[in-house]
């Protein structure tokens, strides 16, 4: 999949759980099903019933009316119409099971997508990565749609196949235990296979998921890398790849077909031969009198009773695979500690003020990566201005990342305002400290929308104040839209600048105490970068404000610099101090310096 | 009007199931046929279980013994009707299967085409959830209704036997049949009225939970940073509990019409048993006939539902066949001309009098300039003054509303597909990686060496670091190139670029999230390397504009002036403003300063 170091922190397979367990889990996570159930499957068993009318009439109608060569026309009417009054009884049984049935799994389907989609958001950003995006969207869209689709149609027909099983074997034995042996000893055989076949299919089907994982992951190149795909006429080699995953696709669902068409017709050999038995079998019976001839009858329409779920048993296998596969992905997600954890209620809740920040020995590796940042020892005391530089590469990223908690330390601590950060309320955190990432995500929606996102609370006012703060009314009035410009998705209809405009109004209108802008102005032009830097200087005064950035004027403004240079903390100090002294900081600044001057 | 609606869905949804018959007809014929033998067979083996029971069991019951000729052909005509029926089953599974997928992976392949063919301001106004959807539950639910079709045309097959043979039976008994069986379409066809509206209505809502589910996602890292996981929840489940109500209401129809079409047949038989014995009493028919009629109802209730699952299939198909088809249907797809713009020496690039407009606005007006073969020109301007549509125009990701662009003389419309790609590299802006190796990602298609590959990510800096990689080039970089930092990403796509050595190369803003140090080097080591190119470089930066031999400063979309770097700082108020932003703020600062310690002092 990603890089092989991220794969050790992914979201779990659950492959080594066992069906059952797999659904007892999904239960256990669902009252909603699990609420009126026993009432349901009562009216599963008095629906199943239903099944039986018809064999007991046919032997009634033989046995009875039919007896001593002219039927008994008024027996057989009142048995007839007794039999269509529990016709319509059972219908209605099957009515009522299936509203409850459908109503139970979707409240309970739909609870379950919503705990995954909520999870998914817990899941730390390496957990998250570990996984394509398509994949962790299917996880809580079509898996969930599998087990829908199975529960509307083959959770139905395990219950009722089963009803049916139980009523006709009970059904019987009150005609014949002879017959009845004979039947179980045709359809045992098949019963035994069933699972043999089920394993068969499984792999067939897990091969099907793989490949459509493929192709879907093939598909999407095509949409998100447009661009990239036109510039380098790319064209017929994606095509190329994308034809070969769908192809891959196609063969490994037809070849699953192929197994489910083998099996399924099985049972209706097996039928037959229970069918021929009977008649077999049944006619000596007769002769010695043991059985009636409505009874022989009424067994051949029995074994149909048979056929049919063992016939669907294969068919629901088709679907049971996929919704238990489904299952076991959606529980996947949520089983999937956050490694990230929130300490909820018994966190530590920020006071509002300045912040202060320390680390203190911290070490971080990306798992299964090398050392990225090592022995970083450093505090930034409230209310400072501190500048991040180093080399492409060095861990500033990674190093705000820390700070913002969206990772932990693999050893070291960090501490605002003296709490270790792990036993900060997230609710707290995010309020205080605000990170501006470094590529602007933003919504598909209006700038309006966008920058609210930063606190939803706010008014339009607010919004036009927060803009004229920071100096970007200007621009704002030059859009065709004002506020009411659409961005498109992730924002793609505004320019790179703007959309980095953007995702920095929507953080500093969420006020917080600490902001941390990692090369948040990377694609603004240099003047309003400076007009921006002024504002954000003006208006954060009293909050602690640390900016990661290659342009190195943010440093010259800064309290502190710090340098970073291949995982490690090698210099800090005010700029001034710094281009003094030999060392990576005079490097960088130099090159600079000759870069941003004529 | 609902009516109108869902008959016309129906229409609709078997025109979908023609287009499925006439592209697979042979092994829809197949599929058929199998089924045929399949609905045959089906009525047959009643008939032989009738046949049993008047000649078999009858007699035996009868007379007390059977002639072992006729239970030995009523075991044999038994069995061989079942073994038919069996061949007939695996048949049209197999096939229908065959069929399904078939049309499916077609889909699939015609949609994505068709997302390659289509101009990229196409796809900038689709959602990319949305496209994704449309090559896959789209596709898929568009032939869904194959699967259970040639079982369909079986059981049609089985009806008219079934009335065959019950006509040959006993006309009375007949009657009954006809009585129900057309109870039983009229019925499917109410279900299928009532079911469709809300079937379409559930499977949108789907695609609406599902793009919700992909932008959040996306966008993961700004809800965590602002923590707004509430908010996003809030959000969709929203939209996943009007899907759950749309899916309760697609239960409740067919919770109440699975069982009433279940019961139908059931009353049938029961319906036989009572008319069947006043005609045994009659003497019209024997009690095999009436085991056998009976039987056939019991036989029937199940296969004839297959009937309502086509039918419930459809409004899912045709919604997601239009949305297939409203892909495929799109067009603007790009023409290309016949010209060849092979040649090893720079390229000259021309912009003569070029408008664009995005929808109604239009962001750039009447853009003239050309960069002479060989030369470097910057691209300067303020934020959101047209730069990286100018760019994407110069590699015809998008074409001009007006005007031209010219390379070496010819426009870029008449040059042969491919043939930009061949003398043009672009570095976007926005960089992006495919989720495959380092190796991959500069090749793109590429049939480079190694040692090429080594040479580009040398002169992009990127040397250093790839080797450094678990696996060197065969490391794969994740989604997006999700396990590099953002200045890694952006050099490996400035390797792609110079790997390609490109006779024109466009950098727009491409080396924003690298240090000064390594720009730098990175521009010197084009420079001495880029001999062979022309290059046009969007930048802010002074030491990347004082590399270009001429600046073009763009505002608004206008081409304001153009000039040599010193040129334009004497006269171009707008350009000296820009770009010295950082010196005037420093100096201004410096100004400052003195007045605050002077204050100091005096306090
Ligand atoms: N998700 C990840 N998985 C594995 N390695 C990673 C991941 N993210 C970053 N790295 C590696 O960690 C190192 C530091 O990355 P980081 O993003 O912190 O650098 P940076 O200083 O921010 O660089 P830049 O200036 O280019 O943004 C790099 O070598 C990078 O390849
Ligand atoms: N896909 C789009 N749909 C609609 N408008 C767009 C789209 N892309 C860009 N624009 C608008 O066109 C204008 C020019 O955008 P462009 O990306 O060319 O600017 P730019 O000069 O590259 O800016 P930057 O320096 O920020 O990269 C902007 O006002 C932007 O809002
Ligand atoms: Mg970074
Ligand atoms: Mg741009």
């Amino acid at each position: 999949m990603t890089a092989q170091g991220i794969q050790a922190q992914g979201i779990q397979t659950n492959a080594e759980r066992s069906a059952l367990a797999t659904i007892k889990r999904g239960l256990a996570l669902t009252p909603e099903f699990r609420k009126g159930l026993a009432g349901t499957l009562a009216l599963a068993v008095v629906a199943t019933a239903g099944k039986i009318i018809v064999p007991i009439a046919v032997q009634q109608t033989i046995d009875t009316g039919l007896k001593g060569g002219s039927p008994d026309i008024p027996y057989i009417t009142r048995a007839v119409l007794v039999c269509a009054a529990a016709v319509v009884l059972t219908a209605l049984a099957a009515y009522i099971m299936n509203v409850r049935l459908y109503k139970a799994t979707e409240s309970s389907l739909a609870t379950l997508r919503v705990r995954g989609f909520r999870h998914v958001h817990d899941l730390s950003v390496l957990t998250q990565n570990s996984e394509r995006r398509g994949a962790l969207v299917s996880r809580v869209t079509n898996d969930i749609d599998q087990i829908s689709n199975f529960m509307q149609w083959g959770g139905l027909m395990i219950i009722v196949a089963f009803g049916q099983l139980f009523v006709a074997t009970v059904l019987m034995f009150v005609y014949s235990w002879q017959l009845t042996l004979l039947v179980w000893a045709c359809f045992v055989p098949l019963i035994i296979a069933l699972p043999r076949f089920q394993r068969l299919l499984s792999r067939a089907y897990t091969v099907v998921r793989e490949r459509t994982g493929d192709m879907l992951a093939a598909v999407s190149e095509s949409v998100v890398g447009a661009a990239v795909i036109r510039a380098y006429a790319s064209e017929r080699r994606t095509a190329e790849r994308i034809d070969k995953a769908v192809n891959a696709n196609r063969s490994a669902q037809v070849r699953a077909q192929t197994i489910v068409g083998f099996v399924f017709p099985l049972t209706e050999i097996v039928a037959a031969l229970a069918i021929a038995g009977i008649v077999l079998l049944g006619v000596r019976l007769g002769l010695s009198g043991e059985i009636t001839q409505g009874e022989l009858v009424a067994f051949l329409f029995l074994v149909t009773l048979f056929v049919s779920p063992l016939q669907t048993a294969t068919e629901v296998l088709n679907e049971a695979q996929n919704a238990v596969a489904g299952w076991r992905r959606i529980l996947g997600v949520i089983d999937t500690p956050p490694d990230v954890a929130d300490p909820g209620d018994d966190g530590v809740e920020l006071p509002r003020g300045p912040i202060s920040v320390s680390f203190d020995d911290v070490h971080f590796s990306y798992p299964g990566g090398t050392p990225v940042l090592r022995e970083i020892t450093l505090e930034i005391p409230p209310r400072s201005r501190v500048a991040v530089v180093g080399e492409t590469g060095s861990g500033k990223t990674t190093f705000a990342k820390l700070l913002t908690r969206l990772m932990d330390p693999v050893s070291g601590r960090v501490t605002v305002d003296g709490h270790d950060l792990r036993d900060v309320r997230f609710s707290s955190l995010r309020e205080r400290i605000v990170m501006v990432p470094q590529d602007g995500f933003l919504f598909d929606g209006t700038l309006e929308e966008n920058i609210r996102y930063g606190k939803p609370s706010a008014t339009t006012e607010e919004i036009g104040l927060a803009m004229t703060e920071l100096g970007l009314a200007d621009w704002l009035e030059g859009l065709p839209a004002a506020l009411d410009t659409p961005v498109g998705q992730r924002g793609e209809s505004l320019s790179a600048g703007e959309r980095q405009l953007v995702a920095l109004a929507r953080a500093y209108l969420a006020d917080p105490d600490l902001l941390l802008l990692d090369e948040a102005t990377s694609a603004v032009d240099p003047a309003t970068e400076v007009r921006i830097a002024r504002a954000l200087e003006g208006v954060t005064r009293g909050r602690t404000a640390i900016s990661i950035a290659h342009r190195l004027s943010t440093a010259e403004n800064a309290d502190e610099v710090l340098v970073f240079d291949a995982g490690r903390l090698v210099q800090r100090g005010p700029h001034a101090e710094l281009v003094t002294q030999e060392g990576v900081y005079a490097d960088l600044h130099a090159s600079w310096v000759s870069a941003a001057h004529s | 009007m609902a009516t109108k609606v869902t008959s016309a869905v129906m229409r609709q949804g078997l025109r979908v199931l023609g287009v499925a018959v006439r592209t697979e007809k042979a092994v829809f014929t197949l599929a058929v046929l199998a089924s045929a033998v399949y609905g045959g067979m089906t009525v047959a083996s009643a008939w032989a279980l009738g046949w049993a029971t008047q000649y078999v069991v009858q007699p035996a019951f009868a007379q007390g013994d059977v002639a072992s000729g006729a239970m030995w052909t009523g075991t044999f005509l038994i069995l061989g009707a079942a073994l038919l029926k069996a061949f007939g089953v695996a048949g049209r599974r197999i096939l229908a299967g065959v069929i399904q997928y078939r049309m499916q992976a077609r889909s699939r392949r015609d949609v994505t085409k068709q997302y390659l063919r289509l101009p990229l301001s196409w796809h900038h106004q689709h959602p990319t959830g949305q496209l994704l959807s449309n090559a896959s539950a789209d596709a898929e639910a568009a032939w869904a209704p194959l699967a259970p079709l040639p079982m369909a045309v079986g059981v049609i097959v089985m009806l008219v036997t079934a009335a065959v043979a019950m006509l040959f039976t006993d006309l009375v008994l007949a009657l009954v049949g006809f009585l129900i069986f057309p109870a039983i379409a009229v019925l499917n066809l109410i279900y299928q009225r009532k079911l469709s509206p809300l079937a379409t209505r559930a499977q949108q809502l789907r695609a609406e939970v599902s793009e919700i589910a992909h932008e959040s996602f996306d966008g993961a890292l700004v809800v965590k940073t602002l923590g707004r996981e509430e908010l996003e929840t809030d959000r969709f489940r929203r939209r996943a509990h009007e899907l759950r109500d749309a899916n309760i209401a697609v239960g409740r129809v067919r919770g109440l019409f699975d069982p009433l079409l279940e019961a139908l047949p059931t009353i049938g038989v029961l319906a036989v048993l009572a008319v069947g014995a006043m005609r045994l009493s009659g003497g019209s028919i024997d009690s095999g006939d009436l085991v056998q009629v009976a039987y056939l109802f019991t036989l029937l209730a199940f296969p004839i539902r297959a009937l309502g699952w086509v039918l419930a299939e459809l409004p899912r198909s045709v919604v997601g066949w239009q949305r297939v088809q409203a892909v495929l249907d799109a067009t603007g797809s790009m023409e290309y001309g016949r010209a060849s713009a092979g040649s090893t020496t720079p390229a000259a690039l021309e912009v003569s009098g070029v408008s664009y407009a995005y929808g109604e606005a239009e962001v750039l007006h009447d853009v003239t300039f050309d960069v002479p073969a060989g030369r470097t020109v910057a691209l300067v301007g303020p934020t959101g003054s047209g730069k990286s549509t100018l760019v994407q125009l110069l590699v015809r990701l998008v074409d001009p509303d007006a005007g031209q662009v010219l390379l070496d003389g010819v426009d870029l419309r008449e040059l042969a597909y491919g043939g930009i790609a061949e003398s043009v590299a672009l570095v976007p802006q926005q960089t992006f990686l495919f989720d495959d190796s380092v190796r991959g990602n500069i090749a793109l298609g590429l049939d480079a060496a190694d040692e090429d590959v080594w040479a580009a990510l040398r002169l992009a800096q990127a040397e250093g670091f790839v080797a450094r990689l678990a696996d060197g080039l065969d490391t794969r970089v994740g989604e997006r190139g999700a396990s590099l930092s953002g200045g890694q990403r952006q050099r490996l796509a400035l390797a792609r670029a110079v790997v390609r050595r490109p006779r024109l190369l466009i950098l727009d803003d491409a080396t924003s999230s690298v240090d000064p140090q390594v720009e730098a080097k990175i521009l010197y080591g084009l420079r001495d390397a880029a001999e062979a190119s022309t290059v046009v470089v969007v930048a802010y930066r002074m030491a990347t504009i004082a590399l270009a031999d001429e600046v073009v400063y763009l505002d608004h979309g206008r081409i304001v002036d153009r000039g040599t770097h010193d040129e334009l700082l004497l006269r171009c108020a707008g350009y000296r403003n820009l770009v010295t932003a950082y010196e005037r703020e420093e100096a201004e600062r410096a100004a400052m300063e003195l007045p605050v310690e002077e204050e100091g002092v005096s306090a």
